[in-house]
């Protein structure tokens, strides 16, 4: 599912050996020939249909409404266009748009901090002591992990409700701090990443458990810390459901949900869209700045990224 | 110390998982209870045993919801099986390796459109007016976008819509499981006389069964969730959608349309079962994540 950032990345783990011992490449086999061509005509199908709607989006920021009706689908407008619609799309209710952006910043980041402060550490100690219950809450978290976020929202609703917080920062940014799948990253990346003599060597040194995860275990983890915090910035960044029953106000809304509302205001996808109306390049300009971050964040760690969920493949 | 554990500190580990702990129960233990709590309540806090569970299958929007989920899941899921599978085994045969990783970057790229936005994009590109694949439309028949999003077409759309989000992530993981396969294995099915379609079929797939049953579960799971598509959809479609097509769109309507949490509850307790089970299933079957 596309709304399910974390569940659909859930298969990323580190594991040091195919960082420290890279399998040699498998010898390919040359091949010419009709199927091979074929083939090459596929792959470079596909590309198009992931990559065109992605360059349409771009472009469509920089047209009038007019020339996105007329002109060539894939063709560059004008930068005049681009600050017209920028200049409208500001417009639109008192820059609500940057405060629907600032919004979202806030939650992700906020989100983020909690996340990596509880979810790295709960990893360790899954992965590095025992205690009463240890494989208890590791197979608990397992499962929630495995169910889509999305299947509480009504049910936390009538929580947060209860404990009338409906309409508060937190009441999303608290269950998006709730990230199971970080606690597992992090519990494969230390049991398998970290060598346990090293810990050993610390404790046999006077170290305490906290300064044991403190100096020895932390400073070694930064690919986890950088995997969680990935997805979890990622995954909260998109997500739509919750902030949109959790939260009821206009300029509390973080700008996936205020995209809806632009889209609501669209006359040619909504025909009863009143006097507030929203060109169609403004609102693609709005969907480009909604996803400006993630892709920025993707472009940039994309070695990185891949590398991460090459791992999680080589999980035996 | 045998195990290389510390035994002993119990007190140290308990510390450290205390704030997940927290948030473990107040955001998954505690909204379950809750759930479970309203869906056999009625609006007075006494006991009504299953008379949620039926007003919701007796409500004439259950079973289309159900159906609509149904079929959208049965489009959703050998789609994403056959092409994915197919793609990685394709792109595993690429021998330019930097045209090789081009692609795959290329295929993942929509991952971060995830949610809102890659909605949003498809909205226009299901609009033969300002489509880049308005030819296509049109060569199907269609001319309006309202035609495009015809009640039937949708779970087609939805189809097509996840797959751009999700199927690059996908196909990166088959790939890197592809890599893993010894390359003796591969030798010897071609000594054996097997071109690559056998290979494909009884060597290479065999070995990435793991990782399928792992995306179906995860995709089933997810799918059942259908929420923010028809949502927007139905905000954006000149009224073709309703604003119940999902179960999800259905609990979110009897709490917040109809103001009737119980049964709202019910239906959210429904859908917890089918994530719970499946997900416990396949935990406890799988021996995918080897709990140590």
């Amino acid at each position: 599912m596309p709304t399910d950032t974390p569940a659909d990345a859930r298969r990323t783990a580190p594991r040091r050996h195919s960082v420290t011992a890279p399998r040699p490449a498998p010898p390919r086999r040359g091949h010419c020939g009709p199927s091979s061509a074929l083939s090459a005509a596929v792959l470079v199908l596909f590309a198009l249909f992931f990559t065109v709607p992605v360059l349409w989006l771009v472009l469509a920021a920089t047209k009038t409404d007019e020339q996105l009706v007329h002109g060539n689908p894939l063709s560059f407008g004008s930068w005049q266009a681009l600050r017209a619609n920028w200049a409208a799309l500001s417009g639109f209710q008192d820059d609500v748009v940057l405060l629907w952006l600032r919004n979202s910043a806030l939650y992700s980041c906020l989100a983020l901090v909690i996340t990596l402060c509880v979810a790295i550490p709960a990893g360790y100690a899954l992965a590095l002591t025992e205690f009463r219950g240890r494989r208890t809450l590791l197979v608990v978290t397992l499962i929630v992990m495995i169910m889509p976020n999305s299947t509480l929202v009504v049910p936390l609703f009538l929580e947060i409700n209860a404990v009338g917080l409906i309409g508060s920062t937190w009441s999303v940014v608290l269950p998006f701090s709730f990230f199971p799948f970080g606690v597992y990253l992090a519990h494969i990346f230390f049991s398998t990443a970290l060598p346990r003599e090293l810990l050993a060597a610390a404790r046999l040194d006077g170290c305490s458990e906290f300064g044991v995860f403190r100096h020895v275990a932390l400073p070694l983890a930064t690919p986890a810390v950088a995997l969680v915090g990935f997805f979890s910035f990622v995954g909260n960044w998109t997500n739509y459901f919750l902030p949109y029953v959790l939260l009821p106000e206009s300029d509390q809304l973080p700008i996936q949900v205020g995209l809806g509302t632009l889209l609501a205001n669209v006359p040619q996808f909504n025909p009863t869209a009143g006097a507030l109306a929203v060109e169609r390049p403004q609102l693609a300009l709005a969907a480009l700045l909604a996803i400006a971050p993630v892709l920025v964040i993707f472009l940039f760690a994309q070695r990185f990224l891949v590398a991460g969920m090459l791992a999680g493949a080589t999980k035996e | 110390m045998a195990s290389g554990r510390v035994r002993w500190p119990g007190r140290a580990g308990h510390g450290f998982v205390t704030p997940y702990v927290v948030l473990l129960i107040a955001f998954g233990v505690v909204p379950t209870g809750y759930a479970i709590y309203f869906a056999f309540t009625d609006a007075g806090d006494t006991f009504v045993g299953l008379s949620n569970f039926l007003a919701a299958a007796n409500d004439f929007r259950f079973v289309t919801a159900v159906g609509h989920v149904a079929i959208y899941l049965i489009c959703w899921l050998p789609s994403l099986v056959v092409l994915v599978v197919a793609l990685a085994l394709t792109l595993h045969r690429v021998t330019v390796r930097s045209a090789s990783r081009a692609l795959r970057f290329l295929y993942y790229v929509p991952g971060a459109l995830a949610g809102t936005t890659g909605v949003l994009v498809w909205l226009f590109m299901l609009d033969p007016a300002v489509s880049p694949a308005a030819f296509l439309l049109h060569a199907f028949g269609f001319d309006t976008f309202g035609q495009v999003v015809a009640p039937e077409h949708l779970p087609i759309l939805f189809t097509v819509i996840a797959f751009w989000t999700g199927a690059g992530g996908w196909m990166v993981v088959m790939y890197g499981a592809l890599n893993n396969i010894s390359p003796d294995l591969i030798e010897a099915a071609k000594i054996d006389g097997a071109g690559a379609w056998r290979t494909a079929r009884h060597v290479q797939i065999p070995l990435l069964r793991k990782w399928i049953v792992y995306m179906v579960i995860l995709a089933f799971a997810g799918g059942t969730q259908l929420f923010v598509e028809p949502q927007l959809l139905s905000q954006a479609s000149v009224g073709v959608a309703g604003r119940d097509y999902s179960l999800n769109q259905l609990s979110y309507d009897f709490a917040f349309q109809n103001n009737n949490v119980n049964t709202a509850a019910a239906v959210s307790v429904e859908l917890l079962l089918v994530g719970l089970v499946v997900a416990g299933l396949f935990v406890a079957r799988s021996r995918f994540f080897d709990a140590d």
